[in-house]
């Protein structure tokens, strides 16, 4: 097996997963009926995305391990996603807060990885790039209203930026699973996308009349297996089904 | 002797789960038929990645084909090259007009943030006085519209390039 190729391609699957389970918490629960539908909708694309990424890192493992397997049966400390991304919903201003600072990275990453000599990380990125930019409009669409809205949606939507601020690093962190990759011109080099990240969330941040956190504290960890508290409670909700029933199926 | 053409023609008739008025073929989800004697290999390419349709779809197609006598069948999925809305046939736009579902316009860069919105004609009444009510709409594929002269609420096959 490829381990390095394998580590990438499960960090990957596993933003997407989690975020996208993290969205469809909401199924039900949005604040209006568009926007229920909206983020259930780009769940439904993240998890697609995940099961996707998922298959492919089942057939680089080649230890007969389904997709399934690899969502539902790891403990907290193998998923690999960044802490943003298992972040609680909150209020509807840190749901679009959170999703706008992982959109505009993801619309980056995707539009390199399907450069990437991998044939297969490559189709996968080209296919999500096209949805992701969808995304990524709604998100910040969204932020521009909230920030640029009522004092109380501004006031709310500055606090979910200065709460969520310090897990932004993390979406640019490299180690030697990276390096490995980007060698083999499979990965992506994630610092040099920092700055046009950068560039995208202050134009939308300045139309929304938002404030950039001055504080540079940050937090760092998923890639390496380390995780604030609320993974644990998300993946109880994640995995309940294939720990109680083992091997059902829908 | 069954040809591949008979299979195009066969699979004409399996429709779209989400939007049953378009078949596989119109909607470009179908990529090759190949056969062999009597196995059948297809390949079949998502609209989107989390598709939900995609497992029936599949199952839709071994059905159709079971009718006419073959079994021996390998459905594969495939990613690349990406499905876009330019795969859509001509028949298959006509027939969500007339079904009430707009046709995907051609529209600038999702990732262009402050252009003027895409214009959508209303797919009742033609009028361009439109408006978005959703980026996202009942299915993956769809956003919601509404007709500001007619005020009929209309879906709207999204644009994906």
């Amino acid at each position: 097996m490829n381990n390095e190729l394998y580590k990438y391609t499960l960090r990957i699957a596993d933003d997407s997963l989690i975020l996208g389970q993290r969205l469809s918490e909401l199924c039900g629960h949005g604040p209006i009926l568009e926007e229920d539908i909206a983020l259930t909708n780009i769940a439904l694309d993240l998890i697609g995305q995940a099961t996707s990424l998922f298959e492919y890192a089942a057939v680089i493992q080649n230890e007969g391990k389904t997709a399934d397997d690899l969502a539902f049966l790891r403990y907290e400390h193998e998923y690999t996603n960044v802490l943003l991304t298992e972040q609680p919903n909150g209020d509807f201003g840190q749901t679009i807060v959170r999703q706008w600072l992982f959109d505009t990275f993801r619309v980056l990453f995707y539009d390199a990885l399907r450069h990437s000599s991998d044939e297969q990380l490559a189709a996968i990125a080209e296919k999500s790039l096209k949805e992701t930019k969808y995304h990524c409009k709604h998100s910040s669409e969204w932020v521009i209203r909230l920030g640029d809205g009522t004092e109380e949606s501004h006031e709310r939507t500055q606090k979910a930026l200065d709460l969520l601020w310090r897990y932004s690093d993390e979406l640019f962190f490299m180690d030697e699973t990276d390096r490995a990759m980007i060698e083999a011109k499979v990965g992506v080099d994630l610092a040099a996308l920092q700055p046009a990240w950068m560039e995208r969330i202050r134009e939308v941040a300045q139309e929304a009349t938002l404030t950039i956190p001055t504080n540079n504290w940050k937090q760092q960890g998923g890639r390496l297996g380390k995780h604030t508290e609320h993974l644990g409670f998300l993946l109880a909700d994640l995995q309940y089904m294939q720990r109680a029933y083992p091997g059902m199926q829908w | 002797m069954v040809t591949v053409t008979d299979i195009w023609h066969w699979l004409e008739e399996v429709s779209d789960p989400e939007v049953p008025v378009l078949s596989v073929v119109d909607l470009g989800v179908v990529r090759s038929v190949k056969l062999e004697g009597n196995s059948a290999e297809i390949v079949i390419t998502p609209t989107y990645s989390g598709c939900p349709a995609m497992r029936v779809i599949e199952e839709d197609i071994r059905a159709k084909l079971a009718e006419h006598g073959i079994e021996q069948l390998t459905v594969t999925t495939t990613l690349s090259p990406a499905w876009t809305t330019d795969w859509l046939s001509e028949n298959g736009r006509r027939k969500l007009k007339e079904y009430g579902i707009a046709p995907p316009e051609n529209e600038v860069d999702k990732s262009v943030l402050f252009a003027e919105p895409t214009v959508v004609p209303c797919p009742i009444c033609d009028s361009r006085n439109t408006k978005m009510i959703s980026q996202f709409g009942s299915t993956a594929c769809k956003a919601h519209y509404q007709c500001n002269d007619c005020l009929e609420p209309f879906d709207y096959f999204k644009c994906l390039k």
